[in-house]
């Protein structure tokens, strides 16, 4: 497939991993975090863990819409499905993330609730359509790859004037997360984790471009270099940002060139700013509460909003007590750290939210990673 | 949750629809998001809707710097 397997090319990974070891001083530590679910795949998927060099660690971040999507706001769909009725349209990804009273959407599925699974925005439209009788909700969630779909499903219902739709919107903000790790007050509970840089996101840098990663850079003096989400798009980042902090510097660079610009996409841009705005604040799973990282229905389409719609109110509920997500949510714990990681908690059971999607920090160490502990543990006993 | 792919647009459809291919297998897409691509463009496909375009340049560009890399000896 054309500008996909020219970026999995094994021999060139191997060539930039031996300038990497030539480039990284030995005498120091660099840890960076990959943002996204979407990097931190592809670390454990391709193997690039192993072909970097052992004073190089990757620290995953808490860029997955799924695992940083709190238990309180499951539950709003889920209540939304058994006591409200409505058929509840959502994308696969959230259907097995645990909510409170063991129910998950696909649990309260089989209790006879009316969930769907759907590929698009569009398609929740087209159930609305076919069944103008019932209420359609559309769980809307992700982050700002995946909102101006979104934004455009609302301004499609409001254009045909659809009487039976509405969108429980939980888009979430990338740049306020990234500011969020380094400052927010919980560092005291969890601990800091030193981070040097930032491997800055693929596809969300498409929509909103490279600049808004600027201010961050400048103001906390971290390097942040946008990568796509092919193993030698990761690879060479991660080169791009030993160079940066080889040279002291601290700025906004760009390797997926070949998809995101300065400036994103304008049109969608323009699009989400015209039905949605920001949220003074949002709860995330780990992160708990973050000022200015969620977007609202603006009140122009208030009969869209299935939080007006409905008059939900949010609760917050705490996660499984044994469960770390928090924690290595904001990389201050590895999956393994976990008590129940694949013991308890495994993709197919999964207690805690990133175990749920492939692109969470435990499911991908589960799936691809944790054969390499193996080995580890028998030279120990050894 | 953020996949996304590129694909080659082969067809435009009323209603800022199009058809996309990838590997043989083809799919409508709506490109209301992207509303300057071409037929013959790579357009980045995210949950139905086309969000980006690929530069063919700065692809060919990304890739010779890699090239330009493995062909240097480490030291």
């Amino acid at each position: 497939m054309k500008y996909i397997d020219e970026f999995r090319d094994g021999d060139i990974a191997r060539k930039i991993a031996e300038r990497l070891r030539a480039e990284a001083r030995p005498e120091r530590q660099y840890s960076f975090m990959e943002f996204c679910g979407g990097h931190t795949h592809a670390i454990s998927r391709y193997g690039v863990a192993e072909l970097l060099p052992p004073n190089v660690r990757m620290v995953h971040g808490p860029g997955c819409p799924v695992c940083v999507l709190p238990i309180g706001r499951i539950d709003l769909a889920i209540q939304l499905a058994l006591a409200r009725g409505a058929i509840v349209c959502t994308y696969g990804d959230t259907m097995r993330v645990p909510a409170s009273d063991g129910l998950s959407l696909v649990r309260a599925k089989a209790r006879g609730g009316d969930i769907r699974m759907v590929y698009s925005g569009a398609d929740a439209l087209e159930i609305a359509r076919r069944e103008p009788g019932r209420e359609v909700v559309f769980f809307a969630i992700g982050f700002e790859t995946t909102t101006p779909p979104t934004a455009l499903t609302l301004r499609r219902a409001k254009e045909e004037g659809l009487k039976n739709f509405s969108v429980l919107c939980c888009h979430v903000l990338t740049p306020a997360a990234i500011t969020h790790i380094l400052e927010s007050p919980e560092v005291r509970q969890y601990g800091t984790v030193p981070l040097d840089g930032f491997v800055g996101p693929a596809h969300v840098s498409i929509v909103i471009g490279s600049a808004p990663y600027e201010p961050f850079a400048a103001a906390y003096r971290k390097p942040v270099v946008i990568a796509g989400f092919e193993p030698l798009d990761v690879m060479q980042a991660v080169l791009m940002l030993v160079r940066q902090v080889n040279e002291g510097r601290a700025e906004v660079e760009n390797e997926f060139t070949r998809a995101v610009n300065r400036e994103g996409n304008r049109h969608a841009q323009a699009l989400v700013d015209e039905v949605l705005e920001v949220r003074p604040s949002f709860e995330w799973r780990g992160l708990g509460e973050v000022p200015a990282s969620a977007l609202k229905i603006r009140p122009a389409y208030a009969e869209f909003d299935a939080e007006v719609r409905f008059g939900l109110g949010y609760r917050p509920v705490p996660d499984n007590k044994a469960c770390e997500c928090g924690a290595i949510l904001r990389g201050v714990k590895r999956p393994t750290d976990c008590k129940i990681f694949g013991t308890v908690c495994t993709p197919e059971n999964p207690v805690g939210s990133c175990m749920v999607s492939s692109e969470g920090a435990c499911a991908a160490h589960y799936s691809y990673g944790r054969f390499r502990d193996i080995p580890v543990r028998v030279e120990a006993v050894a | 949750m953020c996949l996304a792919i590129p694909t080659r647009l082969i067809e435009i459809r009323p209603g800022a629809q199009a058809l996309v291919e990838l590997g043989g297998i083809r799919k409508e897409i709506s490109i209301a998001l992207m509303p300057e691509a071409v037929v013959g463009d790579y357009v980045i496909v995210h949950v139905g809707h086309a969000i980006g375009l690929i530069d063919p340049d700065e692809a060919e560009r990304t890739l010779r710097l890699f090239g330009e890399l493995a062909s240097q000896e480490a030291h």
